[in-house]
């Protein structure tokens, strides 16, 4: 019988683990408990959280790279470029800070909750997700990796290991807008990240906005990204660009939180609003 | 069975040691390994917050953390906190009244202490920043925060200090030192180590036939299940209710199941085994039909019957007549008409129902989360086909119960198993199930006419509201016959014709929430006044100034008001800071942004006690040879208070100092039945029986020494001093002859406050007494969006007197927050969202600061003139809120909570209709 839990030090150990046999992996386990409440864990456990290496944030020379056990508290306090500006606001977003001082940014991703607040402030970043397994390393972006609510390419004999933002989505400023039906611990109705360059001409060069919560996975928006594009990186005037129609990737629906409806509109509203939240164009 | 690892941390500075399975929560570590019960589990799921401890000095959810990863780790908890005395932050907690019920407080503790560590004297916003994780459901918050703000001003170490006694005094909490060092014992606190665990399974469906086959298989693959309980094992009557003639719910279902989430059977075994018990292991065999998920499918001529004796599915309804309605509208300047819908609103306490049983000889005793000791235990002696006094009860300190912990939950079960099995048995239940098949406020659906004359005078109310009762009587018929009592509101109202109907369905029972149905009713009422108003022309606020109720008004029963009639004074009181917050809005509004500010007042008013039903409360008091003065009082106080208020007006009564008493109790062997803790009658009832036990008393005393009235009352030791000017007199009390228990002196008195039964017309004398209040919300509305923020709320109470005017706030202050919660987000559907993540209540970002103005217009039955405030406390709330949207927006929404889905959708339709969306001028 299988060894019911094991913590291994290093990735190599973990992956030689996982290599006897399919386990539940485990970091910040924020979500497998709430999936056990009234249960007990019996499956096999593999908990990733002390391998050290797997943690913390680094700068490449072409990337940024997020271990995976990197907690949402780790990012809200990093020092980072502006453009991770959403990605730490979502951080300090994310439940409590009982959830932000456990939770990691690859449980996030590999949980692949429709209304996982990483996952938007990852994709505006391009990120890639670092999957490893003894047979080898692969990389695939985000929108290759999760493929639907709780549904990643995630396979049986892989860790997700680290998440890497290329530099060439690095610059810019970034935003993030939840809303959510409370104040604290709450999980968003819609929720939007936006990154947007502005050229020394004043026109916007590059434009990156996603949202959260209106599909079974955050989506990017390349019809109003193309859009933006050159047009003044003034706020009124971003603003003005956004039709209904470029919201056409999302397919919200109804549940315990909002109506379809009402997150089609709400994601309008949002995005609208992150954009003017551009200012006057500073660069 | 999960293997054992051997673990090693350092826990509040000390290494343990302990063997347990990895992945085994570290809040179950704490609190069964090592028996530390400070840590408490709310919801297992990381929502609540209540088990946050510090590890290597962050805030985590215990829950949430596999004990393996504390390995070599530093965890600190509640009981780290102490270290001989109270710390600043534990000071601050008691000064402030920062602890209610307590369930939350070592959390909320733990997670201010990290912010404290890095910033003494932080600010509001990242006070709410780091206690945003945890959830209250008493406070409201605001005096948590402002313990926090303040900590840093408290001495490092408690200095002792002798509470003032009088009655007015902000005496802190007597039983506030267990509840902010985390000793206070809760429901699932208590049990023995050697205890066996109870789980019950429920059925998924909301109604359904049921097989269960033999239990051999499901045994042998089991062994450490040593009993499975069904109907056929109930010893006496399998059926409880809380009102003996509509008593209609089984201790386990028979065949058939009425909601989603009632009892079929339950397995006992040692932890592991309950624990690791797979539900779907269980072998029955469901037959499902279709449910009656709503009022409008029990109500159809062809709905099956829930109960073979409830025709129509009707339990019953509720009738008050007065007045000719039909004159009064046919002669009215202006009426005003509107159809407003409620839904089911979760309790939410943060300690889902627990306790434990165990048989001692021919008494099974039940330690329990409870509001009601002696109804527990005369139902769980019908159970078990008992004479009650062969039950013994003793409520755990009770982490939250607002109406909720009124029925019966775990009592039934723990008492026929350990009845049976005659051993400890314990259980809680998780969130889930707590939420799924447990109380919740009846959704209303009202339909409301109101008619004034010309001079803004209140002519006629016709009401009609149907509440959704669930699968079981519960307290239905009690909120049936609020209902009408109260839907008129605190207005002077000729004629009035009001009916309800509690509405059997296959769902969860409807029973008392804070209110009994009238926070709904206000809901209505209220929005139907500012109509009214507007459509008379006259100000919202001096519109209801002008119909308050005012002594020697008569109600919609007929009742003659001759005293403690507030209800103006409390609209006065809010006429300026509603002038100010009128001119804010408008100034607000006069950007013509995308938000708006709007302001809105409602009333309320609320009869203390039961309704037109006798209504006891029986207090004792004594004096020993030892020279203590021991209080043996049966109310249980659920976190309002009612411990201290009831000792301050003891001591307040007798003459002697708070901390010469001791409470005992509640404890159905050693206290009087104090009656339950409920209709906001503890210090209005039970206040008044303490009082006239402790006059008593004192007369005994004063006679010992044939001292005079005005004599000062000195204990030292065992010596009595009587000090009357020059003359002092003294009497040993270990020279007095002394029963077997010690006691030299006693008195018990009773208070059954008056009232008379209601005739066919609903006319008579329901309550002796009525708690009056205003309540004023200032919102800021997200045209756009729909969000609803609230900014501000004033609230005015007639109290008839603060005996305790920090306990009052508290009281305010935490229903206000559970208004906030009904008005704008809690909105539970049954099956769907059984979590505190789905479900939301109030964080501490969603309460704003609240201003509070108490009144004190004397009650003469009451003790110092006190009534009740618990449940006045959120009535208006949600009306005052919704009053605020509809004049920030123009838009009245009919339905609440007024989601931000709700909101945009009714600004929208009201634009589409070609409605101004503009000021209503007032």
């Amino acid at each position: 019988m299988a060894a019911p839990y094991l913590r291994p030090t290093s990735i190599a150990a973990a992956l030689q683990h996982l290599a006897d046999g399919p386990r539940l992996i485990v970091a910040g386990c924020t979500d497998v408990f709430p999936a056990h409440v009234g249960k007990m864990v019996v499956e096999p456990v593999l908990d990733l959280t002390r391998i050290r290496d797997a943690r913390g944030i680094r700068e490449e020379s072409d990337h940024w790279r997020i271990g995976a056990l990197t907690t949402w508290a780790d990012v809200a306090e990093a020092t980072l470029p502006p453009a991770f500006h959403a990605l730490q606001s979502a951080a300090r977003q994310i439940g409590g800070v009982q959830i932000q001082n456990a939770g990691t940014l690859g449980g996030n991703l590999c949980n692949a909750s429709p209304a996982a607040d990483g996952v938007p402030a990852l994709l505006i970043l391009d990120a890639e997700v670092e999957l490893c397994a003894l047979t080898g390393t692969r990389r695939l972006t985000l929108a290759e990796f999760i493929l639907g609510n709780r549904q990643t390419a995630l396979r049986s004999n892989e860790i997700l290991t680290a998440i890497r933002v290329p530099k060439t989505a690095c610059g810019g400023r970034a935003t993030f807008l939840k809303l959510g039906a409370r104040a604290y611990q709450v999980i968003s109705i819609v929720m939007v990240a936006a990154r947007l360059e502005v050229a020394a001409d004043g026109n916007v060069a590059a434009a990156a906005i996603a949202v959260g919560a209106c599909s079974p996975v955050a989506r990017r928006l390349p019809a109003l990204e193309a859009a933006l594009i050159g047009t003044p990186g003034a706020g009124d005037r971003l603003r003005a660009i956004v039709r209904p129609e470029h919201l056409h990737p999302l397919a919200p629906i109804t549940d315990v939180r909002a109506t379809a409806d009402y997150r089609r509109e709400a994601a309008l509203i949002l995005v609208r609003r992150a954009l003017s939240s551009f200012g006057a164009g500073a660069p | 069975m999960t293997a054992s690892d051997d673990l090693t941390f350092t826990l509040n500075g000390r290494a343990v040691r302990v063997s347990v399975p990895p992945m085994r929560r570290l809040s179950q570590v704490l609190r069964e390994d090592l028996r530390l019960k400070g840590t408490k589990v709310g919801c297992d799921a990381g929502d609540c917050g209540a088990c946050t401890v510090l590890i290597d000095g962050r805030a985590v959810c215990a829950c949430l953390t596999p004990a393996a990863q504390v390995e070599g780790r530093d965890v600190r908890t509640v009981e780290g906190l102490v270290n001989g005395t109270l710390n600043r932050l534990q000071q601050a907690f008691l000064h402030y009244g920062a602890a209610q019920c307590g369930i939350c407080t070592p959390g909320m503790l733990l997670a201010a202490t990290t912010l404290l560590e890095r910033d003494p004297a932080p600010s509001e916003a990242a006070v709410q920043d780091a206690l945003g994780g945890v959830l209250c459901r008493c406070t409201g918050y605001r005096k948590i925060i402002e313990a926090v703000l303040n900590a840093h001003r408290f001495p490092a170490e408690a200095q002792g200090k002798a509470a003032a006694a009088l009655v007015g005094a902000r005496v802190p909490r007597v039983d506030g030192g267990g509840k902010v060092t985390g000793s206070e014992a809760f429901g699932d606190d208590l049990a023995p180590s050697d205890a066996l665990w109870l789980k019950l399974i429920r059925a998924p469906h909301a109604s359904a036939r049921f097989t269960i086959a033999p239990l051999a298989q499901l045994l042998a693959r089991y062994p450490g299940i040593v009993r499975v309980l069904t109907a056929a094992d109930v010893p006496g009557a399998n059926e409880h209710g809380v009102i003996p003639a509509f008593r209609d719910q089984p201790v386990f279902a028979v065949e058939h199941v009425r909601f989603a989430g009632e009892a079929i059977a339950a397995i006992i075994g040692d932890e592991t085994t309950v624990a690791g018990f797979d539900v779907a292991d269980f072998p029955v065999r469901w037959e499902t039909l279709p449910p009656l998920a709503d009022m409008d499918a029990a109500t159809q001529a062809a709905a099956p019957l829930l109960h073979h004796d409830r025709p129509g599915n009707i339990l019953t309804g509720g009738f008050v007549r007065r007045g000719d309605i039909e004159a009064a509208f046919a002669n009215a300047a202006a009426t005003v008409e509107g159809r407003f819908e409620t839904s089911f609103v979760e309790h939410a306490y943060i300690e889902p129902e627990a306790g434990f049983a165990r048989r001692n000889g021919d008494t099974l005793e039940l330690f329990v989360s409870t509001q009601t000791p002696h109804m527990d235990r005369d139902e769980t002696a019908r159970i078990l086909a008992l004479p009650p006094e062969k039950v013994r009860l003793v409520p755990t300190a009770c982490g939250g119960g607002f109406g909720g912990k009124l029925d019966m939950a775990v009592q039934p079960y723990l008492a026929i198993a350990a009845w049976l099995l005659d051993r400890p048995v314990r259980s809680a239940y998780t969130r889930p199930e707590s939420m799924a098949s447990t109380t919740k406020r009846h959704p209303g659906r009202m339909h409301v006419r109101l008619a004034a004359n010309d001079e803004g005078l209140l002519q006629a109310i016709d009401f009609a509201g149907d509440f959704d009762t669930g699968a079981y009587s519960s307290w239905g018929p009690t909120v049936a016959t609020r209902v009408p009592i109260h839907c008129s509101g605190p207005y002077a109202v000729g004629s009035v014709l009001a009916q309800t109907r509690a509405i059997l369905t296959n769902n969860a029972p409807s029973g008392a929430f804070r209110g009994f149905g009238t926070p709904q009713a206000a809901f209505a009422t209220e929005s139907l006044i500012d109509a009214l108003a507007d459509r008379l022309g006259i100000d919202r606020l001096e519109f209801r100034l002008k119909n308050a109720l005012r002594a020697g008004d008569r109600t919609a029963t007929g009742q003659l008001l001759t005293a403690s009639v507030g209800m103006a004074d409390c609209l006065v009181a809010l006429q300026a800071p509603w002038q100010a917050a009128r001119a804010a809005a408008q100034a607000h509004n006069a950007g013509n942004g995308i938000t708006r500010r709007g302001v809105g007042v409602a009333c309320m008013w609320y009869g203390c006690g039961n309704t037109a039903l006798p209504n006891p409360s029986t207090m004792r008091v004594a004096v020993t040879a030892e020279g203590r003065v021991v209080l043996y009082q049966g109310a249980v106080d659920i976190g309002q208070g009612s411990s201290t208020v009831l000792a301050q007006i003891c001591a307040e009564t007798l003459g002697l100092p708070l901390d010469v008493l001791t409470l005992v109790g509640a404890d159905t062997s050693l206290t009087p039945d104090a009656g339950k803790t409920s209709a906001s009658r503890q210090t209005f009832v039970s206040g008044r029986a303490i009082f006239a036990a402790a006059t008593d008393l004192r007369r005994q005393i004063l006679r010992l020494a044939n001292a005079g009235e005005r004599a000062r009352l000195e204990l030292t030791g065992t010596t009595l001093s009587f000090v009357d000017g020059a003359d002092v007199r003294q009497v040993d009390l270990a020279r007095l002859p002394a029963d077997v228990n010690g006691i030299v002196l006693s008195a018990e008195a009773t208070f059954d406050p008056p009232t008379s039964p209601l005739d066919a017309d609903g006319q008579g004398v329901p309550y002796a007494t009525y708690a009056f209040g205003a309540q004023m919300a200032e919102v800021l509305v997200d045209c756009e969006l729909g969000t609803v923020q609230v900014l501000k709320v004033a609230a005015a109470h007639d109290v008839g007197r603060a005996v305790n005017p920090a306990l009052v706030e508290g009281q305010i202050e935490g229903g206000i927050a559970q208004g906030i919660g009904m008005a704008l987000m809690e909105e539970y559907i049954p099956g769907r969202n059984t979590n505190l993540h789905d479900y939301l209540i109030p964080t501490v970002g969603d309460v704003p600061p609240i201003a509070t103005f108490l009144i004190e217009d004397p009650e003469p039955l009451g003790p110092y003139g006190a009534k009740g405030v618990g449940e006045p406390a959120m009535i208006a709330t949600p009306a005052a809120i919704l009053n605020a949207i509809r004049d920030a927006t123009g838009v009245t929404i009919t339905r609440v909570p007024a989601t931000p889905d709700r909101v945009r959708a009714a600004i929208a339709a009201a634009r589409a209709r070609g409605a101004k969306a503009s000021d209503v001028q007032g």
